[in-house]
């Protein structure tokens, strides 16, 4: 089945903006899920709000279209009922880290098997360009209009400490990398996170004079440095950045931890379902039905 | 018939435990309904603790009880908050270890040693509540003692039968003769 | 519905808190998923089921907060598992979203609101009935809703199992409001035997594989067979005004019929949604409405009444919302006076003065002060009503 056979052709046109890089982020996750072979009816998408959450309606697999930052939360539910049903979460960055911010940390300590695709444009697009959780210091929006004065969220970092077993980020300059990696964070049993870095030149870019969507794009591919390989315990090794100049700004990409650790459904299953079936029903026979 | 119980102390005694356990043997041990409540709230952690039952021949509606025929008192704090609620005729039951009686001359008095016992006895007041049930319904006989010795025997587990019994017993060894309260 | 209390079996009775009642009726009912969050009064129900679910498979969950916990219960009821939460005043608030959206993209859920004392913190441990108007209008937009309660242990395990029959049949989330009282009382009910009380599953699509199924498009009963996630038609589910595809639509006919359908599905079908009990009715110049613990004061004070002369009868609501207007019309149509007992500032009172043809015959008995309301309270008012002095 080609890529494109999971679109739902009849809604289209998108709502996307011209340069907007979410229908890199789709299309490679069409790609992906072609390559991983999964049936239509084994995948659930859920998502939030935003620009990023309309990606779903275009795909031809079961959609949830949810509340704001929720996704997870919906999702989390979709999981314990159908544990057998593949799930992903395109979300924003806002969506993800800001309103959401809770159900995230939170599906990432569980470990439950789903994968988050942090669609990071550093804005609220769907509203306008307000400033987000990513945008950099200093940094404007249309609620910045002096500037940001907070630091940024990094999304591997802050899914790293809150436990998530697989983390990457990756750029939509890195199309085809991207693809290999979502496949790999889908197949990854447990809480699979993928920041995409992406392009919002409507808002984003235009406010923080960073150019077209091509130049966004270029910038991507020239700050990008990949970490090192994962070693025995499947955290990445540093990133060769030594030789750069300090003052160059990098965005470290690829991989950077690939665990494999319980994950939620099945722990519930094994630790508490089993034994309290099990004990449930030798009660019943030591009754005799007699109580 | 009607009879209604205020069970009161400190948080720890176990006292709502034994009302929970007395409703339950009503329940399951005689021809009665039974409502058991109780106070919840910042008062119920480690401070006073206070639990109401109703049993009563017919259907039991209002569930609490503003003016109990039959209290227990096993705090000071307890005793001062509950005793003049006491309906006239009614039966104030305290143990002097935990309470200085103070006159009240519309409801009768009924002193329990059940703290000094169940330590002479028990070497701990672990199972004081039990005392206190089998004390009352040797008082209040409106349940059978083996009816709570059957409640209280499926409530625990298995090992802590045998000492619950014998908990239940002297409790009702420290009350000579029953009385009527309504 | 006018049953009387039945003495219970005592085989098979068992003597439980209301919230475990909760629990033991959803099991009954069926639902085998459940997401809360700790919080009084109502965290029994979280407690029993952490046990319990397990043992007959199903899974309990506690989720982060009380957000969570509604989404992921609407989450795995789309993917066809049964499920519920339970909360508390300031969970309920916090939920009122995603519970607007399982409205609007019509999952069916199970809710249960055990009130404490509010506004915000308010009192955790005490008596209110102050949810009544939040289970209604809570959410932002406009729909209908089910909300359903009871005084006793026995109806209320009744009231949870028909909570979740109405969820399935309408598509819609059902709200079981309790209150502290019940919530923690312990006393008898007679737990029915499997098959007892009937069960109404999830109507199903019999729509084959690969032919088009429309999600979205209601029958002529208002009905729409669902297809549950992870089968064989894939659809998107959205919380935006949507076309019978379920893809988001504005335009005016499509929003006008969804809205349309959101409030008539349930508002035209009362009379299989409400649940009371009535008595003395007959001859009774005197009204008391009342429902939830607050019913049994009133019924108290109703029978202690009756048994000295004075004509008095009762209704308890056990259905809130749709409100039974026309039940409640028809039967005050010969009182001289109706007093509505409820333990807030008046909430179902204004819905029988809109209901009834003498508005100004309706008085309010109420209790705002965390403890239960008691038939003296309600005879005081009696009193003052009949020109006697209390």
């Amino acid at each position: 089945m080609a890529a494109t056979d999971f679109l739902r052709k009849r809604f289209m046109p998108h709502i996307w903006c011209p340069g907007c890089g979410h229908g890199i982020i789709m299309r490679a996750l069409l790609t992906a899920i072609e390559k991983l072979d999964i049936e239509k009816n084994d995948i659930v998408m859920a998502s939030g709000i935003g620009c990023s959450a309309r990606m779903l309606g275009y795909i031809d697999v079961h959609t949830m279209h949810t509340l704001h930052g929720r996704a997870l939360a919906f999702a989390t539910g979709v999981k314990m009922a159908r544990p057998d049903l593949t799930v992903v979460v395109p979300m924003g960055d806002g969506d993800a880290l800001a309103i959401g911010g809770n159900h995230f940390i939170h599906a990432a300590r569980r470990n439950i098997d789903m994968t988050a695709i942090v669609m990071n444009n550093s804005t609220y697009g769907m509203t306008g360009g307000q400033y987000s959780p990513t945008t950099g210091c200093g940094e404007y929006g249309t609620t910045a209009p002096y500037g940001t004065v907070v630091q940024p969220f990094d999304t591997v970092e802050l899914a790293t400490a809150a436990g998530a077993s697989f983390i990457a980020r990756t750029t939509t300059y890195h199309a085809r990398e991207m693809a290999r990696i979502l496949a790999d964070a889908i197949r990854h049993p447990g809480f699979s996170v993928v920041e995409v870095l992406t392009q919002c030149p409507t808002y984003y870019g235009r406010k923080n004079e960073k150019g077209d969507a091509v130049e966004m794009m270029e910038r991507f591919r020239d700050c990008a440095v990949p970490v090192g390989p994962l070693d025995d315990n499947g955290r990445a090794t540093a990133a060769d950045v030594e030789a750069a100049d300090a003052s160059v700004e990098t965005i470290p990409i690829g991989v950077f931890r690939k665990e494999v650790r319980a994950e939620y459904c099945d722990a519930y299953r094994r630790q508490v379902i089993e034994p309290a079936v099990a004990a449930a029903s030798a009660a019943a026979d030591a009754a005799g039905g007699d109580r | 018939m009607i009879e209604r119980f205020v069970l009161s102390g400190t948080g720890g005694q176990g006292v709502i435990t034994a009302a929970i356990i007395l409703a339950e043997s009503a329940l399951y041990h005689t021809e009665y309904n039974a409502v058991q409540t109780q106070v919840y709230g910042p008062e119920a952690r480690g401070g006073s603790a206070r639990s109401d039952v109703i049993i009563a021949d017919r259907e039991i509606l209002f569930p609490k009880v503003l003016e109990p025929n039959v209290l227990v008192c096993l705090s000071q704090m307890a005793y001062d908050r509950y005793c003049s609620l006491v309906r006239p005729g009614g039966v104030v039951i305290t143990d002097p270890h935990y309470v200085k009686r103070w006159q009240h001359a519309s409801s009768r008095h009924v002193e329990v040693p059940l703290h000094d016992t169940a330590m002479r006895e028990l070497g701990s007041t672990q199972a004081i509540n039990i005392c206190l049930l089998g004390a009352l319904v040797r008082l209040i006989p409106i349940v059978p003692l083996d009816g709570v010795r059957d409640v209280v025997s499926r409530r625990f587990p298995e090992r802590f039968r045998a000492a619950n019994s014998a908990a239940l017993d002297l409790g009702a060894g420290l009350v000579q003769e029953s009385v009527t309260t309504f | 519905m006018n049953a009387s209390a039945q003495k219970p079996d005592r085989t098979r009775v068992r003597f439980l808190q209301g919230n475990e009642v909760c629990a033991e009726a959803a099991l009954y009912a069926g639902m085998r998923y459940f997401a809360g969050y700790p919080i009084t009064p109502s965290t029994e129900i979280a407690e029993r089921l952490a046990e319990r679910l397990p043992q007959v498979g199903g899974s309990f969950m506690q989720m982060e907060d009380e957000i969570g916990s509604i989404c992921a219960v609407i989450g795995a009821s789309l993917a066809g598992t049964k499920s519920m939460t339970a909360t508390s005043g300031p969970g309920f608030s916090l939920m009122q979203e995603a519970i607007g959206y399982a409205v609007m993209a019509e999952i069916p859920c199970v809710i249960v609101d055990v009130q404490r004392g509010g506004p915000s913190t308010g009192l955790p441990t005490h008596a209110s009935q102050g949810d009544v108007m939040q289970v209604r209008y809570g959410t932002h937009g406009d729909h209908s809703i089910v909300c359903l309660t009871a005084s006793n242990h026995q109806d209320l395990f009744g009231i949870v199992v028909d909570a979740f029959n109405f969820s399935e049949i309408f598509r819609t989330p059902a709200v079981v409001l309790i209150d502290e009282v019940v919530g923690h009382m312990r006393e008898a009910v007679d737990v029915p035997a499997p098959g007892e009380l009937d069960l109404t599953e999830r109507l199903l699509t019999d729509v084959p594989r690969d032919v088009d199924y429309h999600p979205y498009a209601p029958r002529e009963d208002d009905r729409l067979p669902m297809s549950n996630f992870g089968g064989v038609h894939r659809y998107n589910v959205t919380g935006l005004v949507h076309d019978m595809w379920g893809f988001p639509s504005e335009k005016p006919t499509i929003v006008n019929d969804l809205i349309h359908h959101l409030y008539l599905k349930l508002e035209n079908r009362k009379r299989m949604l409400t649940r009371w009990r009535e008595w003395s009715l007959d001859d009774a110049e005197i009204v008391l409405i009342s429902y939830g613990s607050s019913a049994r004061s009133a019924r108290h004070i109703m029978e202690n009444r009756r048994s000295v002369g004075v004509p008095i009868g009762m209704i308890e609501l056990q259905t809130l919302w749709p409100f039974p207007s026309e039940l409640i019309r028809a039967r005050c149509r010969n009182a001289e006076y109706v007093v509505v007992v409820e333990m807030n500032m008046g909430q179902i009172v204004h819905e029988v003065k809109r209901a009834v043809d003498r508005p100004e015959r309706v008085f309010l008995s109420n209790r705002v002060d965390g403890e239960m309301i008691t038939p003296t309270d309600i005879k005081h008012l009696i009193r003052v009503i009949q020109g006697k002095g209390v």
